[in-house]
């Protein structure tokens, strides 16, 4: 049927011309598109022919030849490359499907449009092209390119022995799991480091949020003063920049001259406690500041949905006999946590990454013996402590990767749920 | 009396409470301006409230053959300043596509953009490192930059997009019926429109890099590179106690305008953030 609508083959004809990019186009008389897809494609082939040879043999093979090949350059030209080759091979796939849509057109006897015409269609449809591409240049380079990297650095062997221009680096599949997994040291290391991140997480987390919930709840009761200054000063430490507010702490804490042991347990007659070396009370303290920090927000945000709340149901709850916890459990907590749940998991996500504190509060430390990471040091400043002091780089790549694994299932199953989502018209 | 008496106690343990979590959000914020005007370098033997108050300290950071103080101070505005600019710009461009155009590979590119944020853009520190290394933008400020702006877009690009959806279709479409061209609509129609959002972001993407410590620390190596976040911990973490006084002064000059600057920001900022929460 569709067939014989066609008079002629030229979308064929079209289509197999263009495997060389714009001869198709020129059998269509679409002379400028045609020279333009052939002088794109000449150019492309001369610019990058080297850069695709090397990077591909290079992603490979990671070098051959100590001295002259350095791994690590190849393997970014290697990721070069292949982004080059998708770009081009996007191109390449739209030069065919253009081609063959015009040739289409012929074969049904209508006009091919003008170059006039063409152009403008381009600008309309371009535009939004056109307004994406720097942000998402940038974002190819300086997001993704480096998530690809680390995701193959994953699998090579690269670190402190197996460094170029030295040593060559090599593809070692799945070792660096397994060792994660088998070897004593990094087995004991990553079970505490990622039991800590655990606890750490719904702790510190659960805390600030139950106190901000808690504050919001009793600073926003009818009959209380002052309400204005005390909110002021509730948000506070949230306007102090945190990694102020956290080397201030620090030195608080600090066991030979911080205000902690020194003033105040002492002015109550408590024994110095050892804050900064044993990593039960540094991590007593972690929470305790995490919670000075993060409170606010959570404070801020439930008052917003408190003062939503409109009085008409606290007077009909009142009206059918409610008591003071009854109005308490069944009308305000309720909306509270469904109006602040979707804000509530993004704490749970900036917890579970919270380097700064983990860093700026005692390095990670105190030290442990028999493994590589500090009493307190949660996954990414593990990561960070791999990378920059023990140059353990393809081990801290690893962990890298199943750590954005856990945020990135989490991220998402959160993000299902919330309303944009599924509301957006995805076309 | 039953009833009253019940208030009452309600309400003096609400004030006790308010009044216990007073003292402890004011307590370390005045221990650092008070440690902040203590004569001496060390700690030991301070007072809250300092018999001999000197303003020794800020001198000394004020006196840049003493310290790299101002010069930190410098780099970090003109590193959160930049960021905010490039930001703002690139993130506007990108929400304003995906929010008025239906094109192909929108989709895509949205799940992408939702993926995207949720990695935080430091968790690649490796890649970053090597990276910067590799292209010689380590230790540059331009590097650091590039990092930053690329990092806000995807977050801050769903943000604004879904402020930008709720203005309505039918403004871009009569003012395109009355001949207006794709840059006159999104520069004369919907960015006047947008400034509430665009100002959440703007804040946002200054405040981020302001407080960021692992990735200008992985990036910049230098001291005279350095931002605020990088060279306080360097001068407490070298000798800790024997400069803390002086610390104590660079964090109250950071502290004073930045909480200053927030609480009168403050009510834009929640509601900004509430607005994006609830749609996205």
């Amino acid at each position: 049927m569709e067939t014989s609508m066609y008079r002629s083959s030229h979308r064929k004809i079209a289509l197999c011309l263009s495997i060389v990019p714009g001869l198709g186009q020129l059998y269509n008389r679409q002379y400028v598109k045609g020279a333009f897809f052939l002088i794109l494609a000449i150019s492309y082939y001369i610019v990058f022919a080297d850069l695709l040879d090397i990077g591909l043999w290079g992603i490979v093979t990671l070098g051959e030849v100590i001295g002259r090949d350095h791994s690590i350059f190849l393997l970014v030209e290697g990721i070069l490359a292949v982004i080059i080759l998708v770009f081009g091979l996007g191109v390449y796939a739209f030069n065919l499907y253009d081609a063959y849509k015009n040739g289409q057109q012929r074969d049904l006897g209508l006009n091919i449009s003008s170059l006039r015409e063409q152009y403008h269609v381009l600008i309309d449809s371009g535009f939004p092209y056109l307004m994406i591409s720097p942000g998402f240049i940038l974002l190819v380079f300086v997001v993704v390119f480096p998530i690809i990297f680390v995701v193959l650095l994953a699998f090579t062997n690269y670190d402190l022995y197996h460094s170029p221009p030295a040593k060559l680096v090599d593809w070692v599949g799945f070792q660096n799991f397994i060792d994660l997994v088998k070897l004593d040291l990094w087995r004991k290391t990553f079970v505490n480091v990622l039991a800590w991140t655990i606890v750490w997480t719904f702790g510190a987390t659960t805390l600030q949020i139950a106190l901000g919930i808690f504050l919001a709840i009793i600073v926003n009761q009818k009959d209380l003063k002052g309400k204005a200054i005390i909110r002021t000063i509730f948000i506070l430490p949230w306007a102090v920049p945190a990694f102020v507010s956290i080397l201030i702490f620090s030195g608080m804490f600090n066991e030979s001259f911080g205000v902690i042991n020194k003033t105040i347990l002492a002015s109550l007659g408590i024994d110095p406690i050892d804050w900064m070396t044993d990593p039960f009370w540094t991590k007593v303290a972690l929470i305790l500041i995490q919670s000075w920090l993060g409170f606010p927000f959570i404070f801020a945000m439930t008052t917003g949905v408190l003062q939503a709340i409109p009085d008409e149901l606290y007077e009909a709850a009142i009206v059918d006999g409610a008591t003071a916890w009854q109005k308490f459990t069944k009308i305000t907590l309720p909306l509270v946590l469904y109006a602040v749940a979707p804000i509530l998991i993004t704490q749970y996500t900036f917890n579970f990454n919270n380097f700064n504190i983990i860093y700026l509060f005692n390095g990670g430390g105190p030290a442990v013996s028999g493994q590589n990471a500090g009493a307190t040091d949660i996954l990414i400043s593990w990561i960070y402590r791999l990378t920059m002091t023990s140059a353990q780089y393809s081990k801290a790549a690893a962990i890298t990767l199943l750590l954005s694994l856990v945020v990135v299932s989490v991220a998402l199953w959160q993000f299902r749920k919330t309303k944009s989502f599924k509301e957006e018209d995805m076309m | 009396m039953n009833m009253k008496r019940q208030k009452m106690i309600r309400l003096t343990l609400s004030y006790a409470v308010i009044l216990a979590m007073t003292i402890i959000i004011v307590y370390p914020l005045l221990w650092v301006v008070g440690s902040s005007f203590n004569p001496g370098q060390s700690l030991s033997g301070s007072k809250m409230i300092p018999d001999h108050a000197t303003v020794a300290h800020y001198k000394e950071l004020f006196d840049t053959s003493k310290s790299d103080y101002l010069i930190w101070y410098a780099n970090s505005l003109k590193i959160s300043t930049l960021t905010m600019i490039f930001s703002v710009i690139l993130v506007s461009l990108t929400a304003y596509s995906f929010s008025r155009y239906r094109f192909v590979g929108r989709q895509n590119g949205l799940i992408t953009f939702l993926v995207l944020q949720m990695i935080p853009n430091f968790a690649a520190l490796i890649a970053i490192y090597v990276l910067g290394l590799l292209t010689k933008l380590i230790d540059t400020h331009l590097g650091l930059i590039l990092v930053y702006v690329g990092g806000a877009i995807p977050m801050n690009t769903w943000l604004m997009k879904g402020y930008l959806d709720t203005i309505p279709k039918e403004l871009d479409e009569s003012a395109r019926i009355d001949g207006a061209g794709h840059l006159r609509i999104f520069f004369q129609i919907i960015m006047p429109l947008a400034k509430p959002i665009i100002a959440v972001i703007a804040l946002f993407t200054f405040i981020a890099p302001f407080g960021d410590f692992i990735l200008a620390s992985v990036l910049l190596r230098s001291k005279e590179k350095f931002t605020l976040a990088v060279g306080l911990y360097d001068l407490v973490a070298k000798q800790f106690g024997n400069e803390f006084t002086t610390f104590a002064a660079g964090s109250v000059l950071i502290a004073l305008p930045i909480a200053v600057l927030f609480l009168s920001f403050q009510k834009y900022f929640v509601s900004g953030l509430t607005a994006g929460g609830t749609k996205g």
